[in-house]
């Protein structure tokens, strides 16, 4: 997101390196924690499942949408999960209207990896009639506020989202059409992942960057760790680069951070 | 006719009669309706709305705190947190006359770059236009810069400076308050720069209420009697 220099002035840069040597944050956080985080589900009724996150002044919000159509030929009997990112111009002075850019689209296969990897969705069981019809999976995330730290909020509101789903019950009839029952059914989640990212910024780790931090970063990583505690995807950002002690260090705090946001908000 | 301090979103009728539309209200056939959400208030037959939190509109003569956002031949695009960009021309950033194709403006101020400055002109037909040409005035060099909502910095200065001035005197810390809602806080200890911090976004939070400087100064006086202890 290089676009974004200028957003932050150099001295407020130079003051996070200089607090981060006393190993303090420019809002007050300590190296490993994260902002207050929220959760709501559910807020719009019309989609089949929605959720909104707010991570202090960042803000995402994320629909379901479930329709019926034809599977991609090379895995007929999978259903379709299709994770869409859009920038909204309200959410920050840099971000334009049009066509996806770059980092959107980085964004949306970010989170679209941690949580095809994670075998969250059950896509098998999304499957009508093998080769012709299968479930499609849209999960469209709107980004409210930018504060920095998208990929987490993204990826929470996601799976808060597809957890919160609802679609009709049916039965599969001979010719292959759907007959829909009365009673509702819940999407088949397996796994819930949890991404979280951390910055370097002179030696230093910080967890859960803000926009300042994230811009003064040499390089960022974001680990999705499913329910078990394994690592489900890993994606690097920016040109520096991290040590292997480093990446050991990352991903044991991602994992207990992960841990403790998905104890919190995506039990059972 | 409303209640003092009432909570009113826009569009909402404030009075009906002989009365003046005042700060954040408008008027249509003898009625006063509010433009802003806030707090409705009046003064003998004056209507007005403290708006709870909005953007920064130039006034001629403010002092603000902007940031460089882009360069062009012999002017400086500076963003003060408003709705127009403002523009800072070479000529009233150098006590000379400025020639762009002989000197690098590079060399006074870049992209990224925290100027305070003083706004000169600003209509709703042009863009508000800036100097640095007066003592004190010019590029940030250092310090800590906080936002908070421009509606609310009349607040943090207090009557006649009383808010503002009890953070100076208790903390120790330079502070400078530009108009825009951008403030730069620059102290000798981190500790006192965190103090100063967490009573300006205590004052932005709870702007709307009362006796907010009597509980700022506990608050100070409370956090330094912690720090002393763990000191010693």
């Amino acid at each position: 997101m290089s676009e974004n220099l200028g957003m932050v002035s150099k001295i407020t840069q130079k003051r996070i390196s200089e607090l981060l040597k006393q190993d303090k944050r420019i809002d007050g956080r300590g190296l490993n924690d994260y902002r207050e985080l929220k959760v709501e589900a559910g807020l719009i009724e019309r989609a089949a499942g929605s959720a909104l996150v707010t991570l202090g002044k960042t803000k995402v919000m994320v629909g379901v949408k479930i329709e019926t159509g034809t599977p991609y030929p090379d895995t007929p009997d999978n259903g379709v999960l299709t994770v869409n990112v859009e920038l909204v111009p309200l959410a920050s002075p840099k971000f334009e209207p049009g066509p996806p850019k770059e980092d959107a689209i980085e964004l949306a296969r970010v989170v679209d990896r941690g949580i095809r990897e994670s075998q969250a969705l059950d896509l098998k069981k999304l499957c009508i009639v093998s080769g012709k019809k299968v479930f499609i999976i849209f999960v469209d995330i709107y980004a409210l506020d930018f504060d920095g730290n998208l990929f987490d909020a993204s990826t929470l509101a996601s799976i808060a989202a597809l957890k919160n789903a609802k679609m009709k019950d049916y039965v599969i009839k001979k010719d292959g059409e759907l007959e829909y029952k009365a009673n509702d059914i819940s999407l088949p989640l397996q796994n819930y992942p949890v991404a979280i990212s951390t910055a370097k910024i002179d030696d230093k780790l910080v967890v859960d960057p803000s926009l300042g931090e994230e811009i003064a970063a040499d390089a960022a990583i974001t680990v999705a760790i499913g329910k078990k505690g394994n690592i489900c995807a890993i994606q690097k950002r920016k040109v520096g680069t991290f040590s292997v002690d480093e990446i050991i260090q990352i991903i044991n705090l991602s994992k207990q951070k992960a841990k403790e946001i998905g104890a919190m908000f995506l039990k059972g | 006719m409303i209640e003092r301090r009432q909570f009113v979103t826009p569009g909402e009728l404030l009075a009906e009669g002989d009365y003046n539309s005042g700060e954040n209200t408008y008027r249509e056939n003898k009625k006063i309706y509010a433009s802003k959400t806030g707090l409705a208030n009046f003064v003998r037959n004056n209507v007005y709305v403290v708006a709870l939190s909005g953007c920064y509109i130039p006034v001629v003569g403010d002092l603000v705190i902007g940031n460089v956002v882009d360069m062009r031949l012999g002017v400086w695009l500076v963003d003060i947190n408003a709705p127009y960009i403002s523009v800072l021309f070479a000529s009233e950033a150098v006590d000379r006359s400025f020639n762009s194709r002989r000197e690098e403006m590079t060399k006074y101020l870049t992209i990224g770059d925290v100027v305070l400055a003083k706004i000169i002109s600003f209509d709703r037909t042009k863009d508000p236009t800036l100097t640095i040409r007066e003592p004190g005035l010019g590029k940030i060099p250092l310090g800590h810069i906080i936002d908070i909502t421009p509606t609310k910095v009349p607040r943090l200065i207090g009557r006649r400076g009383s808010m503002i001035n009890l953070i100076k005197r208790e903390t120790n810390c330079q502070i400078t308050v530009g108009r825009n809602g951008r403030i730069l806080i620059n102290c000798a200890k981190l500790e006192s720069e965190a103090l100063a911090t967490k009573a300006i976004n205590l004052i932005e939070q709870d702007a709307h209420t009362t006796g907010l400087t009597d509980r700022i100064n506990k608050l100070i006086k409370k956090e330094k009697k912690e720090s002393s202890i763990h000191a010693k």
